[in-house]
């Protein structure tokens, strides 16, 4: 029997509209917007002023801290200035503007894409250049590679585990990309396990993709230390606890990091990041992004530079069709609805998804009947209806006391809940106070 | 660009679930057991039932129009629900005014009262049924004896219910078969094992429900007999247990949230019902064991949890 993880999970359509397409290379944007803050930690500082001319893959921004991550230029041309600009997030915050002037790419990258399975780098120099590279997660999270690379003092993992579960419906960017690219990612899977000083890796992957699991298990007899772990589908099994739930059976502890399974994630794209990093010294600045939707002429992956408007991304595609009442960046559960189409591509951008507008409006609530669909599909095996309503009432001790820190936000409650209520924004909201509130008493003491 | 674009935080889709979509399955599984009905208790069924739900749904039509002043919005399905469990709760004889009397406290009192669907304490439909049981004593007990299609209405030919019988110690053989099938006296919709068997197993099969109510109760049942030396096969097929295990203890509303949670209720359930058709003055105890455990349901909910992410992990 196929391994799943054990607790909740929900099973929306897949919709991989755009599975089997092959990458396209999508065109270098006129105009270059870089965020300063495109993964989880300290925005970068940028390196560079208006006026300065940049190569691609030249060094824009540095780290803001451990916990940060380096930006390089996507393009090769002018900086024209540094301003604030709409993100995913729908906040306004700074950005390098580059008018782009050709692709006059850093002499130092490798651009020959032949197969380089040849690493002697020693693992503190493995994390160095995935650090220099600015490599974070990009299964969404956006978390800085080199941090998860790094446990903290007296944790030691034991394995690595890649994600490619890409549980998210629509979504097929690491499926793309682990069809076409198969034996670097296995190739960046061994240099992380160097990195990491463990021998044992595994590869879980959702059994729908059934083409790339089977290319897989022709190639690993010759990269010893990796398994393939197929997997059950079952929506959220790319969050990072229940990946290792279902290829362990070993849970992380509330409140606690993954290590403390022994386990360190990475996603399918990461790896592949890091190969280009470490193997060909290429910096961060492009991946592939799914541009999908029901009513999109065209759904396809497409190989794109950070920075580049998602709006030309959707011409692209075959344009923004009528219809469309939502843009999504990233899946339908976990994606951020944007505002415009004017907003740039980021590292953690996997998906950009048009949901038509009968799809994207959401039902009228009505009263909670207290059927515990919500409980049952919560993977983390809390009670999403209690703590919606002690949020709703501002019972931010009790909340806590529920475990409300524990929600990974995968939306399985809203998703399920056959009264329409807006489950997950109430808890989102929980959250928030009762972070603050933790923060305080840690403050005060 | 003139696209007015939608801003919502995740989840963008929803399941499609609906609260009406359970409500209706649950009245599909009721079908079975409604044509045993109509079979055995033939036109009293009938007026009985549709009585019920008419009474239940304009109750509620009323109540949400004139006395709440909202949009009376009755299309949930759950005020027919209501109407039919009652039904399936009350003798084929009832007179149409008892009836009616019952709808309106299930309605009125049982669940709008405290707020309307979602808010109630008790299951609606007991509520009345007891209601009815401690007002009308003498209707309400005088159980119409199974005759194919009938015609009698409330000049049905009356006998003793198998749990009658048990409590006057009276000696009798109950057949096995007329209990499965339906063939014996009783509330119009309790009485046909086989109907309510192929409910549940609808119920299972669209997963309305799981299986920790039900089984729970049936279980605790049958030890508890065995334990006392009653044939448990009878408590099991006699008055309204699987009726109740089934369809009246499983109402979300009324019932716990957590799995663990629904296996004591269960218990509690079974173990009240035992005690009550034994030693209590009743002979049928399912009715008071599932408003009792209704009252433990906010207790329950409160101090059993389900199964936390990483609960059993020793933390550093």
């Amino acid at each position: 029997m196929l391994k799943t993880f054990r607790i909740g999970g929900i099973h929306p359509a897949a919709n991989k509209l755009s599975a089997g397409k092959a990458i396209e290379t999508a065109m270098l944007p006129e105009q270059a917007v870089v965020m300063l803050s495109q993964h989880i930690g300290a925005p970068a500082q940028a390196v560079v002023a208006k006026g300065d001319r940049v190569k691609t893959g030249t060094l824009i921004a540095k780290a803001g801290g451990f916990v940060s991550a380096h930006i390089h230029s996507p393009v090769s041309g002018t900086v024209l200035k540094i301003d604030l600009m709409t993100d995913a997030s729908g906040y306004s915050k700074p950005a390098i503007f580059i008018q782009t002037e050709g692709d006059e790419w850093e002499e130092s990258i490798i651009r020959d894409e032949s197969l380089c399975t040849e690493c002697r780098l020693s693992p503190s120099e493995i994390i160095e250049k995935i650090t220099a590279c600015g490599i974070v997660g990009l299964g969404g999270a956006t978390f800085p590679t080199h941090v998860k690379l790094s446990p903290p003092p007296g944790m030691q993992a034991s394995v690595l585990i890649v994600n490619a579960a890409e549980c998210e419906p629509y979504l097929t960017a690491d499926h793309a990309l682990m069809l076409e690219k198969s034996e670097e990612i296995l190739v960046g899977i061994q240099i992380l396990m160097k990195a990491l000083q463990v021998n044992r890796a595994v590869i879980g992957i959702e059994n729908n993709k059934k083409d790339a699991i089977a290319r897989f298990q022709q190639l690993i007899p010759r990269y010893p230390g990796i398994e393939i772990c197929p997997l059950k589908m079952r929506y959220p099994q790319g969050g990072e606890k229940q990946l290792i739930d279902a290829v362990l059976r070993r849970q992380v502890p509330s409140g606690g990091l993954p290590i403390a399974t022994g386990a360190v994630v990475q996603n399918a794209g990461t790896v592949f990041a890091v190969y280009e990093a470490v193997q060909k010294n290429k910096p961060l600045f492009e991946r592939v992004v799914t541009v999908t939707g029901k009513s999109l002429n065209r759904p396809a992956n497409y190989k794109v530079r950070t920075g580049t408007p998602v709006g030309q991304l959707i011409q692209a595609a075959g344009g923004l069709p009528e219809d469309t009442g939502k843009i999504i960046s990233g899946g339908p559960m976990m994606g951020k609805a944007l505002v415009n189409t004017d907003v740039p591509v980021t590292k953690g951008c996997s998906g950009i998804l048009l949901l038509p507008r009968n799809e994207a409006l959401r039902g009228e609530m009505s009263n909670c009947i207290r059927c515990a669909r919500c409980i049952s599909v919560c993977p983390m095996g809390l009670e999403p209806n209690l703590l919606m309503n002690l949020s709703l009432h501002n019972r931010w001790e009790e909340a806590e006391q529920e475990h409300i820190m524990d929600c990974i936000e995968c939306g399985s409650c809203s998703y399920t809940c056959p009264a329409r209520r807006p489950v997950l924004d109430y808890v989102r909201l929980g959250k928030g106070k009762v972070g603050a509130l933790i923060r305080n008493r840690a403050a005060k003491k | 660009m003139n696209h007015k674009l939608i801003l919502s935080p995740s989840p963008h889709i929803h399941s499609g679930n609906t609260v009406s979509q359970a409500m209706y399955g649950v009245l599909a599984a009721l079908i079975p057991a409604f044509l045993v009905s109509l079979w055995f208790f033939g036109i009293g069924a009938l007026i009985v039932t549709a009585t019920s739900v008419l009474s239940c749904v304009l109750c509620e039509y009323l109540i949400r129009k004139y006395l709440l002043k909202e949009k009376p919005d009755i299309g949930d399905g759950s005020a027919i629900l209501t109407g039919v469990l009652l039904a399936f709760n009350l003798p084929s004889n009832l007179p149409v005014w008892i009836v009616v009397i019952g709808a309106a406290v299930a309605i009125g009192i049982g669940k709008m009262s405290f707020g309307g669907l979602g808010c109630n304490i008790f299951n609606p439909a007991l509520a009345g049924r007891v209601f009815l049981l401690i007002s009308f004593p003498v209707q309400m007990t005088s159980w119409p004896v199974p005759e194919v299609l009938s015609l009698h209405y409330t000049d049905a030919l009356t006998g003793a219910t198998t749990l009658t019988q048990l409590k006057m110690n009276l000696s009798a053989d109950f057949s096995y078969t007329d209990m499965l099938t339906g063939n014996t006296g009783g509330s119009l919709g309790e009485m046909s094992g086989i109907a309510l068997l192929l409910g549940w197993a609808y119920l299972s099969w669209k997963k309305i429900i799981t299986w920790h109510i039900p089984v729970s109760i049936l279980g605790t049942v049958t030890l508890f007999s065995l334990l006392i030396g009653v044939d448990p096969v009878v408590q099991l097929l006699s008055g309204g247990l699987l009726l109740g295990a089934i369809f009246m203890a499983t109402d979300y509303v009324t019932s716990p949230m957590s799995k663990r949670g629904m296996l004591v209720y269960g218990v509690g359930i079974g173990l009240l019902t035992v005690v009550i058709r034994q030693w209590g003055a009743y002979p049928e105890g399912m009715s008071f064991a599932i408003l009792i455990m209704n009252a433990f349901t906010p207790l329950i909910n409160m101090y059993i949890k389900p199964k936390r992410f990483g609960e059993s992990v020793q933390h550093g």
